[in-house]
């Protein structure tokens, strides 16, 4: 899907990762660590793309309801809709005002177990890579969190919306883990399952049982793989060596539609930190 | 309120067969909002459109096709696709058992409970002994024209599968290298491993709001009643700490003070 489709719902997270970097701050006592944050996770992506009967690939535009013209992107701004058809706007300048200064601090005042966070908190991660001037202090906080096995729990606003996030440290590399807030995560009573039953001793053991004969040591990496893109890729690569439906078309990059290459991103980032 | 559930399916483990139902485990509370255009304050249209001739290309006359190089392309018609798209079902394979430790977070991606489907007994029962061996299931099922891996966790007495991003999705630490700098001393390490100790506790994550969210909402009730709340000019961060011993003592120190107080 061109990136540009998820415009309307577009939320923090998506720009953060589409549109480049976002410069934060981590502070650990009277220590501060300016760190840029780069998505860990990437989508994964079917390279296919929408074109014309002659095979030009093409483009969403923004029109205009009232007058059916394009729109660029200075003529949008962002509504919140209070009743139906009332919108109220909200510009970037606004957002970022919203957020008092302390607010944009990664401020980690509490350190815990990773374990003891339950898989249910967690969303998706990041990255953080030292800003040039941060590099001693950066290896300091992951030295200290690596060493006492510990992740630092902060909250901060970035681009208009406030994350909790478990800061962990592993080979060196400092990752920020996205979490639910509380109230975004469901208990077995809000979600409405009916009260617990004390199973049978016998049929406990059953189960037991068959969970040890199905226990493995390794996970099946070989099933953890997006078998649908991969075949896909496979199919268009083998009708492309024989020459099946292949159509050139010029090398102007269709803007938007391309996937971020998150490795060329990072390696670019790195070259500015050494 | 009790929720609906999403999903009917049958857990197959080994011989065994449970029916259950999938709901959410979580409720997105982001702020919402839609694109307008600035002038008239109204939603926009948007239109797929040939980038030479300007005009919109009617959704009929839209072909596919998979990029294999910059610019080349293979083009697939909608009988290719389809032979791609897995197979419905309701099975929801327990493929094998393995340690938590297995799997790190990054995977993790949308968590769901499951519910019994009238066996409750049964179902009870899985829970309490996927408790009792310490082991999570890996399970592998088609939901809604959608192949997922996830992974069967109990959650206080309870059943939940929180589906995995694909290995592909999870880039790896390895992957990057983060520059080195001057080395840090065995006195500097020492000093921020004891703050990070006098900050241990348990995760109560109760203790975390969503502050943002509270003003936002409240900034977007002042401004549609007409009103403009005034909002603070932000100003630019101060540079970067170089003493790091320094900042370390003195952080040391107002913490243990704090942890005395409290």
């Amino acid at each position: 899907m061109p990136r540009r489709a998820t415009r309307k719902t577009e939320s923090a997270e998506q720009q953060a990762s589409s549109r480049g970097f976002w410069t934060g701050t981590i502070t650990f006592g009277l220590v501060s660590v300016p760190v840029e944050l780069v998505p860990a996770n990437r989508s994964s992506h079917v390279g296919l793309r929408m074109l014309s009967e002659d095979g030009r690939p093409l483009q969403r535009r923004y029109y205009s309801q009232k007058t059916g013209r394009e729109l660029e992107d200075d003529n949008l701004v962002k509504g919140y809709q209070v009743r139906k058809g009332k919108y109220v706007s909200v510009t970037e300048d606004e957002f970022e005002r919203l957020a008092p200064e302390k607010s944009r601090d990664i401020a980690l005042q509490r350190f815990v177990e990773v374990s003891e966070i339950p898989p249910l908190y967690f969303e998706h991660s990041f990255f953080l890579l030292p800003a040039s001037e941060s590099v001693r202090a950066y290896h300091l906080l992951a030295g200290a969190m690596e060493k006492t096995g510990q992740a630092g729990i902060a909250t901060f606003v970035m681009r208009g919306k406030e994350y909790l996030v478990a800061i962990i440290a592993e080979n060196g590399v400092l990752r920020a883990a996205i979490l639910r807030f509380q109230d975004e995560v469901r208990s077995p009573k809000d979600v409405g399952l009916p009260a617990r039953k004390e199973p049978a001793a016998a049929s406990v053991r059953r189960f037991e049982r068959i969970i040890r004969k199905k226990s493995r040591k390794s996970l099946p990496r070989d099933l953890m793989h997006d078998e649908q893109t991969l075949r896909l890729e496979q199919y268009a690569r083998r009708k492309a060596s024989r020459h099946k439906d292949v159509i050139k078309g010029k090398t102007a990059p269709e803007e938007g539609a391309e996937a971020v290459d998150i490795m060329s991103v990072l390696k670019k980032s790195l070259e500015r930190a050494a | 309120m009790a929720a609906r559930s999403i999903w009917k399916g049958v857990l197959k483990i080994g011989t065994a067969k449970l029916s259950v139902k999938l709901y959410s485990a979580v409720q997105d509370h982001t702020v919402r909002f839609n694109v307008l255009e600035k002038r008239t304050m109204t939603p926009i249209k948007q239109h797929i459109v040939d980038p030479e001739t300007d005009h919109e290309v009617p959704r009929e006359e839209i072909r596919k096709g998979y990029a294999v190089d910059k610019g080349t392309f293979v083009l697939l018609d909608d009988r290719e696709l389809e032979q791609f798209e897995p197979k419905a079902s309701r099975d929801i394979d327990v493929v094998e058992f393995v340690s938590p430790d297995l799997l790190d977070h990054r995977w993790y991606e949308r968590p769901y409970y499951l519910g019994p489907d009238g066996d409750e007994k049964n179902y009870f029962a899985l829970a309490d002994a996927l408790a009792g061996t310490g082991k999570i299931g890996i399970a592998r099922w088609v939901m809604r024209g959608k192949q997922y891996v996830g992974a069967l966790t109990p959650n206080d007495g309870y059943l939940t599968l929180v589906t995995l991003r694909y290995a592909e999705e999870v880039l790896s630490a390895e992957e990057i290298a983060v520059p080195k700098g001057k080395a840090i001393s065995q006195g500097e390490l020492k000093m921020a491993e004891q703050l990070v100790d006098v900050l241990r506790g348990e995760f109560r994550p109760e203790e975390f709001k969503d502050d943002y969210r509270d003003r936002l909402m409240k900034f977007i009730e002042t401004k549609g009643r007409g009103r403009k709340p005034r909002l603070k000019v932000v100003r630019s961060k101060p540079a970067a700490t170089t003493d790091l011993m320094d900042k370390l003592t003195k952080s040391l120190k107002a913490a243990q003070k704090e942890k005395k107080v409290a």
